[in-house]
């Protein structure tokens, strides 16, 4: 069993390590470095649970090798956040209900992430389009778009300042009735 | 889910790739974006020894228009070239054709020239290079030589391309006045295979007659072909619904389909004329636009 | 019957209680990517397990040769068949009272079945260890049509069964009365039948199945982490099956990515991970990868109705009688309430007000997976909806009256309820009429219905389909549900601490339902607690109070019965605790959500804050210290949400494409606690309902081979397939229910599809076209307009 060394920038973190050829780019998130944020949810490239960004493009990190990232620059779900603020998207999928069960979040997120750097007030089939590489079995995708809605929304409002998302303590944020309940 | 073992290896230059190709032969599979080649992989369906990644290859990505021809490098993206202001302004139908290859992620790392190269049988790229006689460039340590698309695609993931050569370049021929070109794909949702997939040229005399037409089938036959049949219905006619229709059923009696879980024979055969139909209307529309 | 904006809210947003949409508390973790999901789960000196499994849907094991795996540096076993018959454990029982294999020892029974497992030291390596296991197999006559299956010269796929049931016929189920039904449908004017097939399909949550088991030997403790919705059932059954005492094991779930139904049976993988780590000493991890999951674990549907309805000339029906042939693989698995093994079928007379019905089902063994239920059905009723809707709709274009005319005309009407059905159940509550209403001015149905006018007479195909179904879950009532013996009761367990907040423990298992929202939310109504200091959990086995689970949308029916009732006895010593305080007799105190006060007195009160330190502090001598209680809930009835869901489609005639133009979706299942959930119930429930009416079916060829096994041809609609749902609701409360709720998760996928196939069939129907099954793709439909030459 051969490895190979690979250096990749997660999250802005270097990273070192010997791995094989063959260990996939989400396994090596997983399981070497611990960001269990990213999901596995199929083995033939269609859910888009796995999506990270390479360089700046969403990926799925499941049909890419760790050793194609050497060199290169992985963000994923847990470095979506600036430390105790939300990235507008998560707090919109929380003021939405983007999400049930959230397994499919991550993914999705960071492919929405992706699509409005591309497009930043994406109409409403621009989204789907842009989300049509990531299944959710629990929404129906309604309130996901409307989180990406709303998402988009608050980043061009503050364009130039970094964006505050709503304050947020764990699980003791007050009730609120969110934008546009169902 | 897990692949077998293999080696993998990037190297920075062509000449390098092309000495490995040539040192390893049958043993060697190139990776560009690798969305199509990982999956297999990762199914075990392909089992290479080495995977000789060619990210790192500069200049293959270029995008660019000379008097006759506009050339794709082959490590250009999907999504690039969805992108790309030159496509956007004179290729409509290649804006169209990769807005349907895949999803978001796969368009951002897949390459013309690893789908090409992949040949899937329902693969979209290789019914437009048909459609429009494009030409195919391969590179060996020999050289550098052109494939014609029409004998490119020889059977079942099967190509032209030489185990020692790369890919390097597509070349389309460059857009003249009065042609125009679409592509339509019917899939069973978003993100799949071709159905079918029916992509047309077409060029309008003076007088308004078609004076060439190119129709190339995707997913309808072992591989993708040249509907040959109905490009000789539309040569020298004035276009018609009438006239559409009559190609559009020389291009299904042409295909060769397999019945299967997108459709039993009869239904991909219909599906060939009427994707093909629908391509002839806009094809001729944007040809008429561009007079 | 009110709208929820009718509907006063009883406690402010910063409480939460029943009405608001609270966000949900479970949420910072999932929007972080810190959810624990199984696969999260890593426990040191881990194993790691994978599968051997059958490319033969029928074949005798002639050999397994493992050496060649054995070889592989960092493979450490591999257990065969044989290996588990030494310890009695290669067969287990079902949740349906039938056996399965754990793994064969002579005969596979269908493709992908598990037939050896491999534990290696990576989860790379046992991968490697499962390609080098070489089994020679001798393929048999294989069985894949029910109907073929139950000829007399049909292979016996299961000779393990008693002597007097040598035969692929499972067991027959019968409900309502046959003679009845045969004199209405004799008597009738108008006699309509239609033989209905609804395929087998798969539910697919994002997140597959898996465990780690923790045999600790030291302890003498068994710890299986799992996805499971029902965990206190596995530890049970674990318990029998395996002998080790029940107080020594422990199932523990974590964050569950979507089950469905598809988490509730015990797949052979996990008795293979227990196995495994009872025989090597250490945690075995076992995750399934997606193929095997759509290849192997339960499947749902699979049914073959054939129906007849008898109605008089105006459209009023007066009988039906329905019987189905159930597909349900090699054995049977579905996880039912065991006097139930075609499950609440029966509730096949829907929403409409007729005496005479009789309903016969027959399983039938074949060589597929088992399974039956897991795909969001609420126990085969999304069978028995398809079937009335789809033959309430025949019968009305049959006679030319407006489908939504005819079901106005038979539904059962308000003061007719509790109302009691010729097959047995007694709805508690409905009013179906203005739901139909409502949607239908949604939609502007008379609107639509003139624009069909017009675009048929310029050739084009719009179809407008309804259905108005009645929906029947919580189960359920002693009398007559248990599963496995077990009955399907729920509980909750709450405790107050002395500072004023609670944590309360329930017998369910969120998968994505927001239960750690919804529950406390049952809570602060009840008991005035801001939804904020209540602490909801479940899922583990030593700490949860027994349940039964979370499938067939029965948490908030029972479960949170169990919780308003455990909030009331909580509430009962509240008030002991206040008329002490307030130096007043307990009958001059008035309660609102978080205080109770002296009548005339409004001044004078206490907070439930302060009532909860004096429960610890000061509270009266002979009374015991603390404030918490528990419940076990044992339902009185079902409880039946109901709705009205109308869909336009216009068809592409050159490809046959269905587009979904419009749905509009009225649900009404009572007082709702958290309308902001309920609606993402309602518009994941109606994906799961287009999923099957356009995209996904399970088919296999001759020879058992599995032609949807992956994603690839497992056709789940994204953003693109999937409408712009629009929902509202009646509010409709059941009677019986402690805080008038009903559930609702199902609903949604029990209604749509028939309101899909209602419009297909609707825009076709002046062809000649009675019925299409679902999936209705684009090749069925083109065949059918190439027949009538239409392009």
């Amino acid at each position: 069993m051969t490895t190979q060394h690979i250096s990749v920038t997660v999250n802005g973190e270097a990273h070192e390590a010997d791995v094989e050829p063959r260990l996939l780019l989400v396994h090596f998130l997983r399981d070497s470095l611990g960001l269990t944020g990213t999901h596995v949810g199929c083995d033939t490239s269609n859910c888009g649970a796995c999506t990270v960004h390479v360089d700046g493009e969403s990926a799925k990190s499941c049909t890419m090798l760790a050793v194609q990232a050497n060199g290169h620059e992985v963000k994923t779900i847990e470095g979506l956040a600036d430390g105790a603020t939300l990235h507008p998207l998560q707090q919109a999928f929380w003021d939405q209900h983007g999400l049930q069960c959230g397994f499919c979040t991550p993914g999705m997120i960071m492919q929405a992430a992706w699509l409005l750097k591309q497009n930043d007030d994406p109409s409403e089939g621009e989204i789907r389009e842009g989300i049509s590489g990531n299944l959710c079995r629990c929404t129906g995708y309604v309130n996901i778009v409307k989180a990406i809605q709303q998402a988009a929304g608050t980043l061009n409002a503050s364009e130039s300042a970094p964006v505050l998302a709503a304050a947020t303590v764990d699980g003791q944020e007050v009730s609120a009735e969110p934008a546009a309940a169902g | 889910m897990i692949p077998g073992q293999f080696d993998y290896v990037r190297p920075g230059s062509l000449d390098e790739v092309l000495a490995i190709l040539k040192d390893r032969e049958g043993e060697a599979k190139l990776l560009s974006g690798g969305y199509s080649l990982i999956p297999l992989i990762k199914l075990r369906l392909a089992q290479p020894a080495l995977l000789v990644d060619i990210a790192d290859l500069s200049g293959l990505d270029g995008i660019s228009e000379t008097d006759d021809e506009l050339r794709i490098g082959a490590r250009a993206t999907h999504r690039q070239i969805r992108d790309n202001d030159i496509v956007r302004n004179r290729y409509p139908s290649l804006v169209d054709l990769a807005g349907v290859i895949g999803d978001p992620q796969v368009r951002n790392w897949g390459t013309i020239g690893g789908s090409v190269a992949h040949a899937d049988p329902a693969s979209d790229w290789p019914a437009m290079l048909l459609a429009v006689n494009a030409r195919i460039v391969c590179r060996s340590q020999t050289g550098e030589r052109e494939i014609k698309a029409r004998d490119f695609f020889l059977d079942t993931f099967q190509t032209a391309i030489e185990p020692t050569e790369v890919l390097t370049e597509i070349r389309l021929p460059r857009r003249p006045r009065g042609a125009g070109a679409a592509y339509t794909k019917l899939e069973r949702k978003v993100g799949d295979f071709a159905t079918c997939g029916s992509a047309v040229m077409v060029r309008l005399a003076a007088e308004g007659t078609i004076s060439s037409a190119g129709v190339g089938l995707t997913g309808v036959a072992a591989s993708p072909f040249a509907a040959t049949d109905a490009e000789a219905i539309l040569v020298g006619q004035m276009p018609s619904e009438e006239l559409f229709r009559r190609a559009g059923d020389a291009a299904g009696a042409q295909a060769d389909p397999a019945g299967d879980v997108r459709g039993p024979v009869e239904y991909k055969r219909a599906m060939a004329a009427e994707m093909t139909v629908r391509s002839l209307r806009s094809a001729v529309a944007r040809a008429l636009s561009f007079a | 019957m009110t709208t929820e904006t009718e509907r006063e809210l009883r406690t402010s947003p910063e409480i939460g209680g029943m009405g608001h949409s609270v966000k949900r508390k479970e949420d910072p973790r999932f929007i972080r990517g810190a959810g624990e999901y199984i696969d999260d789960v890593n426990l040191p000196g881990q194993l790691w397990m994978d599968i051997v499994r059958s490319p033969y849907a029928h074949a005798t094991i002639k050999g397994i040769d493992a050496s060649e795996a054995l070889k592989i540096p960092g493979v450490l076993a591999v257990i065969t068949g044989a290996d588990l018959e030494k310890a009695g454990l290669h067969w287990m029982p079902t949740l349906a009272g039938d056996k399965q294999m754990v793994l064969p020892t002579h005969t596979v029974m269908y493709q992908s079945q598990e037939v050896a497992a491999v534990v290696a030291t990576t989860k790379y390596i046992a991968a490697d260890g499962v390609a080098a296991v070489f089994v020679d197999y001798e393929p048999l006559q294989v069985v894949t049509d029910p109907f073929k299956a139950l000829l007399p010269d049909a292979p016996i796929l299961r000779p393990d069964r008693a002597a007097d049931k040598q035969t692929n016929h499972i067991w027959h189920w019968e409900s309502g009365d046959a003679a009845k039904a045969d004199a209405a449908l004799e008597a009738a004017e108008v006699r309509i039948s239609e033989d209905i097939y609804i395929p087998r399909i798969h539910v697919a949550s994002i997140e597959t199945c898996g465990c780690v088991a923790d045999w600790d030997a030291v302890r003498g403790q068994l710890t299986l982490h799992m996805t499971s919705q029902a965990p206190h059932a596995i530890r049970t059954v674990l318990a029998l099956v395996s002998g080790l005492p029940e107080q020594n094991i422990r199932v523990k779930t974590h964050d569950i990515g979507g089950g469905f139904g598809g988490k509730v049976p015990v797949y052979p993988g996990y008795v293979l991970a227990v196995v495994a780590s009872l025989t090597v000493g250490k945690p075995v991890k076992w995750i399934e990868d997606r193929s095997e999951n759509l290849q192997a674990d339960s499947f749902a549907r699979d049914y073959h109705i054939h129906a007849e309805m008898g109605a008089t000339k105006d459209g009023k029906i007066t009988g039906l009688k329905v019987k189905t042939v159930a597909d349900h693989g090699y054995t049977d698995a579905a996880a039912d309430p065991s006097k139930f093994p075609a499950g609440l079928f029966n509730v096949i007379t829907g929403s409409y007000d007729f005496d005479n019905a009789f309903v016969e089902v027959d399983g039938v063994y074949t060589n597929k997976p088992p399974g039956g239920v897991a795909y969001r059905c609420s126990f085969r009723v999304t069978e028995a909806v398809h079937a009335i809707e789809r033959m309430v709709d025949i019968l009305a274009h049959q006679i030319g009256k407006d489908p939504a005319q005819l079901r106005m005309e038979n539904f059962i009407q308000k003061d007719q309820f509790p109302y009691k059905t010729p097959t047995g159940w007694e709805y508690d509550s409905g009013d179906y009429g203005p739901a139909l209403q409502k949607a239908m001015d949604m939609i502007d149905y008379d609107g639509l219905r003139k624009e069909q006018i017009e675009k048929r007479a310029r050739g084009e195909l719009m179809g407008i389909g309804i259905s108005s179904f009645t929906e029947i879950v919580g189960a359920g009532p002693s009398k007559d549900f248990d599963i496995i013996g077990i009955k399907m009761f729920d509980s909750c367990e709450i405790r107050v601490h002395p500072t004023g907040k609670v944590i309360a423990r329930i017998g369910v298992q969120s998968q994505g339902q927001g239960h750690e929202t919804t529950f406390a939310q049952i809570i602060a109504e009840e008991l005035g607690f801001p939804v904020q200091d209540i602490k909801i959990e479940y899922g583990d086995t030593d700490t949860a109070p027994y349940g039964l689970g979370t499938y067939a949308s029965r948490s908030t029916p029972v479960a949170g019965a169990a919780t308003a009732m455990a909030s009331r006895k909580i509430l009962d010593k509240a008030r002991k605790l206040a008329a002490h305080l307030l130096e007043a007799s307990e009958d001059d105190l008035d309660w609102e959500p978080g205080k109770f006060s002296v009548k005339g007195s409004p001044d004078r009160f206490k907070t439930i804050q302060e009532i909860a330190f004096a429960a610890y502090t000061n509270h009266p001598q002979g009374m015991e210290a603390g404030l918490e209680a528990v419940d076990y809930y044992d339902p009185p009835n079902l409880t039946f949400p109901f709705g009205s869901y109308i869909c336009v489609v216009d068809i592409d005639k050159g490809t046959g494409q269905v587009h979904v133009r419009r749905f509009v979706a009225v649900d009404d299942c009572g007082n709702i606690i958290n309308p902001m959930i309920v609606d993402g119930q309602i518009h994941g429930g109606l994906t799961m309902g287009l999923a099957p009416s356009l995209y996904e079916q399970i088919t296999y060829d001759d020879l058992g081979n599995n032609l949807a096994g992956t994603f690839m041809d497992y056709l789940v609609p994204t953003a693109m397939e999937t409408p712009a749902w629009e929902v509202a609701k009646t509010v409709t409360p059941s009677p019986h229910h402690p805080f008038g709720a009903k559930g609702v998760g199902e609903s949604a996928t029990v209604g749509a599809p028939p309101a899909i196939a209602n419009a297909v069939v609707d825009a076709l129907w002046h062809l000649g076209v009675r019925n299409i099954d679902i999936p209705i793709t684009p090749q069925k439909v083109w065949a059918i307009l190439h027949e009538n030459g239409i392009s």
